[in-house]
C-alpha cells in the first residue's frame, strides 16, 4: 500500500458542503473515473464490457446508466464515461482495460474531474441560470454537456439531485459559481 | 405642489402614496406611476435638454420609445444616466437628475448653441473640426462631449450583481396586449409551453391605456383575467419587465429581465436584472406599434406629445401634461384621444385635423384642413399656431398639443436577421414581410392590424398555426366583442410652411433642413443619411423618428418611401446595461482560474503567481532575504543546475492517444517520423499547420504499441487537441485511433539537475531501476512510486539537464510534491517557477511561445531536417514553398552583448554592425532573453537571416522603442551544455 494521501479537489482536508436556501452543494471527493472508447470493430465488443462491468446497459446519447455504485453516461459516439466509488474501484480503468482486450480504448480519468452534487427543491431554478441544457425536460438518468460559467461540465441527473462533472483545476471556480447561483436563487 | 394635473380614474394604487425628488425637489405621486407620468402629474413638463443645441424638452411619448425624457437614475454607484423617464417606475426615494445643461435646467448656459443654430447643421463636425487634425483628440473631442454629452457616470465599479439564464418553450409570445395574450392562452390551452414577455410592468399593453372593452369588461380587466388564467397553468411562464431585445439564429432570442429596477436597491446576492437566452420553437411578435409624430415648426417644446402618450397618461395614470390640450391629428386615433380627454374633464382647445373630411365633434372645435403649424412657449408650450385651409394663422391657446400622424408596427424583432419590412400602402407605414426568421409569425399592431378585434383574431390565428408548426392541435375559440375600427388616415409627414426648425429626431436634434441639406450634400443612401445626421441613432434608434427622416428623403430624391428603404434594424430593441451582457463574469469571475495540483502548497511556500491562459503558476518562490524577483529566479536556477529543482509542469497539454493506428496517426501530425518510435520511449514532435507553418511542439511517449502520451505546451494544449480531433473526425475517419485529454487528470512534475535520479531514486519503488542503462534519456514507463500508486516516468529535459517528469493521478499530487521536498532535503532540493523555467530553456537554446509564434517554420526553427521527406504529414508539402526556403530564411541563433553588462532586450531588432538602422536593412529580431545566471550577463535567442552562417558575427541590436542599441555577438541558441552531456549523463 502507498503512503500518499489523497487530496479532495478544493484542497480540503474533508470535503465541502454549503446549504444555501433550498439547496445544498457538495464536493464529492474521491470518484473513480475512466472513459471508454469502443475501437474500428470493437463497438459491440464495447457494449458488452460495460454491461458487464457495470450491470446495466450501456447508455445512449445523452442518458446515463446506473446499478448500484457505478455509474455509465454517454460522452460522444461509441464512448463513455464510467465512474464509481473510489474506495472501491481505484484500478477500475485497468480491470476495464483487461476487459477491452484491445478492442476498446480505456483511459483513467480519476485525477481529472471534480465531483460537486447538488440537492434540493428548486434543481431546476437553479440550473436555467447555470447552463443551456433544457433542465426542465431532463429527469433521472438524463446526462449530458455543457458550460457551466465557462467551465465544461457534464450534468447528470439523478432525479433527486443532480452531479456537476467539472475540470478538477477549476473545482474552485466552478464552487464558486454553483455557490453564487444558489445564493442568487435563494 | 401637489399633483395638480392628477385626473380621476387610472390604474395607480392611491392608496399607495409614493415620495421621490427631481432635480433635488421633493414630489408625491402613487404606486404604479412612471416617473413621466409622476412629473407630468406635478406639473413638470420640463424634463432635460436637449443633446446639441440644449433646448427645453419633455416626455414626448409614454413608453420605451422615449427620445426626450432621459434622466440620471439614483445617485452614487448606483446612478444610471440615459433612462427613459417614460419607462422608470417609480418607488419610494426614487432620485432622479435632467441631463444635459450648464447651470440649471431652466437657465442652461449651453442653450446658446441654440443661437447659433445656422452653424450646427447637419455635418458640422465632419466640415468644422477637420483641422489642425491634431485637435481632434485633445481639443475639440472633449469640448463636444462635454456640451453634447448626455448623462453623466459616476465612474464607480457598479454595485449590483447580474445573473444570466437559459430557457425553453414551445412558443415564445413577445407582447402581452390582447393579440400577445390570445395568442398565449390559445397555445397554453392546448398544452405547449408558453413564455409570455412582457416589457412593460403591467400585463395587457395598449388595452391599460385605452377605454375600449373587451368582451364584457373593460380591456384591462380582461388581460388580468386572461393572464390570471396563464398563471394558474403549469405549462406557461409568465416574464414581466421582460424586453426581449433581440432574435437571433434558430429562433432563439436575447431578454433582459430587470428584477429590482422598481426597488431602491437589490438583496445582498440577488441580480438587478437576468439576460435570459430563449431557445423557442415558435415565436409570436406580438410588439404592438408606436405612435409616429408630425414634424411642425417647435414641435419639441416641453408639453407637445404623441396624442396616444397623452392617451396612457390619462386613462392608466390619471394625468394630463396640462388642463388645456390641443390636439393636431392626421387619422382618426387623435380623435379618440380628444375624446378620452374630454371625458376625463380636461379642455380641448381645438382637433386639427389636415384632413378636409375629418369627422365632426359636438363637444370641442374640429379644424379640418388645419395644421398646426408652430408652437409658443418658452419652457413649454402655451400657444398652439394653426393655419386654416385658407391660410391664415390663429393661436389656440393651451397647454399641450397632442400629435397623432400614424402608427408604425414594431418591426424590430422580424428584421433582426438583416430582414427588410414590406411597405403598406393602406396604413402608410412598413410591416412584417413574409420573410421572416426560422419559426417567427407576427400578430396584431406589430403585422398592422391596428383594431382590437384585428389583434385578437391575427392572435389566435397565429397561435393556431404556430401549434401546428409542432405538432400540436389547438382548439379554436370564440374571441370575445372588440372595437373594430378601420384605419382612416392620410399620411402627412410634416409641415410644410414655415422658416423655422421643424424636429425630427429629437434625440438627436435633427430637423427636416437637416435631411434636406444632406441630400443636397450627396447623401441619397438612407444609411448615410443616417450616418451624416445622426437620424436615428442614440438610445432610442429613431423609434420616432426614422419614418418622419425616410419621408423627407424620399420626396426630396422623388422616390416612394418603400423605394427609399428603411436602414437596418439591429439589437437590442432597447437599451441594455452593460452589466447584465457582463453576467457575472467581472472582476475576479471575469472567467475561471485553474489550480495546479501544488498549488496550495506552493501557497504555503509564499509563491508568486502568474496567470498563464486560466492557470495560475508559480512564477518563482522568494524566500527571506530576497528583496528582488532576479535573486529568487537566479538562485531556482543555480540550485537546480547544481543539484535539483522541481517544478510543477501539470499545466502542459497531455492527450492520450490510443488505437491500432495510433502510430500512424502521429505519423500524420507530426513533421517528424513516430512510426517506429520504439515502446518505452519518448520523441520530441513538431507539428506544422497545413500551410506549413510550426503549430506546437511537445513529446509523445510510446507506453505500448497502440497506445502514446502526447504533450502539448500550455497554451496550446487546447488548440492541439482540437487539431487532432479534426484530422481525425475530418482528414482520416478510417483510422482507428481514440483520442482523449487527460491533462488534468495526471500531476506532473518535472524533476531536474545532477541530482534528480539520486532523488527520484527514493521516490519510485524499487522494483524500477532508473539507472542511466535501464531509463535511459528519452526512456518512458509506467511505474509505482511511493509503495505502489501508479505513476509515469518520462525521462525528458527541458533545463537541458539530467531530468524526468513523474505523474501521478492528480489527487494525489499535492501529497506527491510534499514528498519530492522530504526526499529531496538531502540534495537541498528546491520548487522553480515559470521563470526559472524560462531562463533555462533560453540558457539551453529551446524554442517556446515567443519562438513558435505562428510566423515561423521549422527551418527558421533549425529543424528544417526534423520535416521528414519519408513520408506525408500534415504541413510538410507546403513547407517546400520556396519562399519558405530562401538562402537568406531566418534562423534560430543566440545573442549575447558584446559588453556583458549590456542588456539583450527581447524585441529588439539585429541590423548589420554599419549601415542604415530601418525596417528595409532589418535582419532578425530577439524573441527570448534573460539574465543567465550560469553565463552571468544576459543572452537571447531568436531569428536571424542566414543565421546559421553568421555566427561569430558582431551585429547592432536595437530598439527603438526603449532608445536601446548595443552589440551583441552572434552564437548558437544552446548556451549551456551543446553537446547534451548533462541531460544524458
Amino acid at each position: 500500500m502507498h503512503n500518499l494521501t489523497a487530496s479532495t479537489s478544493l484542497g480540503g482536508a474533508n470535503p465541502a458542503s454549503e446549504t444555501i436556501g433550498q439547496m445544498t452543494v457538495s464536493e464529492v471527493p474521491f470518484t473513480a473515473l475512466a472513459s471508454v472508447s469502443a475501437r474500428l470493430g470493437g463497438e459491440e465488443h464495447t457494449t458488452q464490457i460495460l454491461k458487464t462491468f457495470s450491470e446495466c446497459d450501456a447508455p445512449g446519447p445523452n442518458k446515463m446508466s446506473s446499478s448500484s455504485d457505478i455509474n455509465c453516461f454517454w460522452t460522444g459516439q461509441d464512448q463513455w464515461m464510467i465512474s464509481a466509488p473510489m474506495e472501491s474501484h481505484e484500478l477500475m480503468a485497468s480491470d476495464l482495460d483487461k476487459l477491452a482486450a484491445g478492442k476498446a480504448s480505456v483511459t483513467e480519468q480519476s485525477g481529472g474531474w471534480v465531483q460537486f452534487d447538488v440537492s434540493g427543491s428548486d434543481l431546476n431554478d437553479m440550473f436555467e441560470r447555470l447552463c443551456a441544457l433544457p433542465i426542465r425536460h431532463m429527469g433521472k438518468g438524463d446526462a449530458n454537456r455543457t458550460r457551466i460559467e465557462q467551465i465544461g461540465c457534464f450534468v447528470l441527473h439523478h432525479g433527486d439531485r443532480i452531479s456537476v462533472l467539472g475540470p478538477r483545476s477549476s473545482a474552485g471556480s466552478l464552487y464558486h459559481a454553483l455557490l453564487t447561483c444558489a445564493k442568487s436563487i435563494a | 405642489m401637489t399633483q395638480i394635473n392628477r385626473l380621476s380614474g387610472g390604474q395607480i394604487d392611491r392608496d399607495k402614496p409614493l415620495n421621490f425628488q427631481f432635480d433635488g425637489k421633493s414630489y408625491a405621486g402613487f404606486q404604479g406611476d412612471t416617473l413621466a407620468s409622476a412629473l407630468l402629474a406635478n406639473d413638470v413638463r420640463l424634463m432635460g435638454r436637449s443633446f446639441k443645441y440644449h433646448r427645453p424638452r419633455g416626455v414626448l411619448t409614454a413608453g420605451s420609445e422615449e427620445p426626450n425624457a432621459l434622466v440620471e437614475l439614483r445617485s452614487g454607484a448606483r446612478q444610471e444616466p440615459n433612462t427613459r423617464a417614460t419607462v422608470a417606475e417609480l418607488f419610494d426615494g426614487l432620485e432622479a437628475k435632467s441631463q444635459n445643461y450648464m447651470g440649471s435646467l431652466k437657465y442652461d448656459l449651453l442653450a446658446i448653441n441654440d443661437r447659433f443654430s445656422n452653424f450646427l447643421t447637419a455635418g458640422f463636425y465632419y466640415k468644422t473640426f477637420m483641422w489642425p487634425k491634431a485637435f481632434w483628440e485633445k481639443l475639440y473631442e472633449p469640448i463636444i462631449r462635454k456640451a453634447a454629452g448626455l448623462g453623466s457616470l459616476s465612474f464607480e465599479d457598479d454595485p449590483d450583481v447580474y445573473d444570466k439564464g437559459f430557457l425553453h418553450c414551445d412558443l415564445l409570445v413577445i407582447g402581452s396586449g390582447p393579440s400577445g395574450l390570445i395568442a398565449a392562452q390559445t397555445a397554453a390551452r392546448a398544452g405547449a409551453e408558453v413564455i409570455l414577455a412582457e416589457e412593460d410592468f403591467a400585463y395587457g399593453g395598449r388595452l391599460n391605456s385605452e377605454t375600449i372593452s373587451v368582451g364584457e369588461q373593460a380591456g384591462s380587466e380582461w388581460a388580468s383575467a386572461v393572464i390570471a388564467e396563464l398563471a394558474a397553468m403549469p405549462n406557461v411562464r409568465l416574464m414581466l419587465r421582460t424586453t426581449v431585445i433581440g432574435a437571433y439564429d434558430q429562433g432563439i432570442f436575447g431578454a433582459v429581465e430587470r428584477l429590482t429596477d422598481h426597488v431602491a436597491v437589490s438583496a445582498k446576492d440577488k441580480p438587478r436584472q437576468i439576460l435570459w437566452r430563449i431557445y423557442s420553437k415558435q415565436s409570436i411578435v406580438a410588439a404592438g406599434a408606436i405612435e409616429r409624430p408630425i414634424a411642425f415648426e417647435n414641435n419639441d417644446r416641453p408639453g407637445i406629445m404623441l396624442a396616444s402618450a397623452m392617451r396612457s397618461y390619462a386613462n392608466r395614470w390619471g394625468v394630463t401634461a396640462a388642463k388645456s390640450v390641443t390636439i393636431f391629428t392626421n387619422n382618426n386615433d387623435g380623435h379618440r384621444t380628444a375624446a378620452d380627454l374630454h371625458a376625463k374633464g380636461v379642455s380641448i382647445a381645438a382637433v386639427v385635423d389636415t384632413r378636409e373630411d375629418a369627422p365632426d365633434c359636438d363637444d370641442y372645435d374640429v379644424l379640418k384642413g388645419a395644421q398646426v403649424v408652430d408652437s409658443k412657449g418658452r419652457l413649454g408650450v402655451t400657444q398652439a399656431i394653426v393655419q386654416m385651409p385658407n391660410g391664415s394663422r390663429r393661436p389656440i391657446h393651451c397647454g399641450a398639443i397632442g400629435v397623432s400622424g400614424g402608427w408604425n408596427p414594431n418591426v424590430h424583432l422580424t428584421c433582426h436577421q438583416r430582414g427588410r419590412p414590406s411597405w403598406n400602402e393602406k396604413l402608410a407605414a412598413f410591416v412584417p414581410s413574409e420573410s421572416l426568421p426560422v419559426g417567427m409569425q407576427v400578430s396584431g399592431a406589430a403585422n398592422g392590424d391596428l383594431s382590437t378585434a384585428g389583434a385578437l383574431a391575427s392572435g389566435q390565428e397565429r397561435a393556431l398555426a404556430a401549434l401546428e408548426n409542432i405538432g400540436i392541435t389547438g382548439t379554436v375559440a370564440d374571441l370575445p366583442v372588440s372595437e373594430n375600427a378601420p384605419i382612416e388616415l392620410s399620411p402627412f409627414w410634416y409641415v410644410k410652411s414655415g422658416k423655422g426648425r421643424a424636429w425630427i429626431d429629437q434625440q438627436n436634434d435633427v430637423t427636416v433642413k437637416d435631411v434636406k441639406l444632406s441630400h443636397q450634400e450627396g447623401y441619397v443612401s438612407v444609411e448615410h443619411l443616417k450616418r451624416y445626421t445622426t437620424l436615428g441613432m442614440a438610445t432610442d434608434q429613431g423609434k420616432t423618428s426614422n419614418m418622419g427622416g425616410l419621408a423627407v428623403m424620399a420626396e426630396m430624391t422623388g422616390k416612394t418611401i418603400p423605394e427609399t428603404g428603411t436602414t437596418i434594424f439591429r439589437p437590442p430593441y432597447t437599451p441594455t446595461a452593460i452589466g447584465v451582457l457582463a453576467g457575472r463574469a467581472r472582476g475576479k469571475d471575469f472567467h475561471p482560474t485553474r489550480l495546479t495540483p501544488s498549488h496550495k502548497w506552493a501557497e504555503e511556500q509564499g509563491a508568486v503567481f502568474v496567470e498563464v491562459g486560466n492557470w495560475m503558476r508559480a512564477q518563482w518562490f522568494p524566500r527571506a532575504g530576497e528583496t528582488h524577483w532576479r535573486e529568487s529566479v537566479d538562485r531556482e536556477v543555480l540550485a537546480t543546475r547544481n543539484s535539483v529543482g522541481v517544478c510543477d509542469v501539470t499545466t502542459l497539454g497531455k492527450v492520450d492517444v490510443q488505437g491500432a493506428d495510433a502510430a500512424t496517426f502521429l505519423n500524420k501530425i507530426y513533421c517528424n517520423a513516430f512510426a517506429k518510435l520504439a515502446v518505452g520511449k519518448t520523441r520530441y514532435g513538431l507539428m506544422l499547420r497545413e500551410d506549413g507553418i510550426a503549430m506546437d511542439d511537445g513529446t509523445a511517449a510510446r507506453l505500448a504499441e497502440d497506445h502514446f502520451v502526447v504533450t502539448t505546451t500550455t497554451a496550446n494544449a487546447l488548440g492541439v487537441y482540437r487539431h487532432m480531433e479534426f484530422v481525425h473526425q475530418c482528414l482520416f475517419p478510417d483510422l482507428d485511433v481514440q483520442l482523449i485529454s487527460t491533462t488534468e487528470a495526471w500531476a506532473q512534475y518535472a524533476v531536474a539537475g545532477p541530482n534528480s535520479r539520486k532523488l527520484l531514486q527514493k521516490i519510485v519503488d524499487p522494483e524500477f531501476g532508473i539507472s542511466n542503462d535501464a531509463f535511459p534519456f528519452m526512456g518512458c514507463g509506467e511505474i509505482t512510486v511511493c509503495g505502489g500508486l501508479r505513476a509515469r516516468l518520462f525521462r525528458i529535459s527541458f533545463s537541458g539537464e539530467l531530468a524526468y517528469e513523474i505523474a501521478v493521478p492528480t489527487h494525489y499530487g499535492d501529497a506527491l510534491m510534499r514528498k519530492i521536498m522530504e526526499a529531496g532535503e538531502e540534495f537541498d532540493v528546491t520548487p522553480y517557477g515559470t521563470e526559472a523555467l524560462g531562463v533555462m530553456r533560453i540558457e539551453k537554446g529551446h524554442a517556446a511561445g515567443n519562438e513558435l509564434n505562428g510566423t515561423t517554420s521549422a527551418l527558421n526553427l533549425g529543424m528544417g531536417r526534423m520535416v521528414s521527406k519519408k513520408k506525408d504529414s500534415i504541413g510538410s508539402t507546403l513547407s517546400e514553398r520556396p519562399g519558405m526556403n530562401t538562402d537568406d530564411a531566418m534562423v534560430q541563433v543566440g545573442f549575447k552583448p558584446v559588453n556583458p553588462s549590456d542588456p539583450v532586450p527581447a524585441g529588439a531588432h539585429l541590423m548589420n554592425a554599419t549601415g542604415p538602422v530601418d525596417a528595409a536593412n532589418d535582419q532578425g529580431y530577439v524573441t527570448s532573453a534573460c539574465f543567465s545566471p550560469i553565463l552571468g550577463h544576459q543572452i537571447g535567442i531568436g531569428f536571424l537571416k542566414n543565421g546559421a552562417d553568421r555566427k561569430g558575427e558582431t551585429m547592432r541590436l536595437v530598439s527603438p522603442l526603449t532608445g536601446i542599441e548595443t552589440k551583441v555577438e552572434i552564437v548558437s541558441a544552446h548556451f549551456v551544455d551543446p553537446e547534451g552531456e548533462r541531460l544524458r549523463a
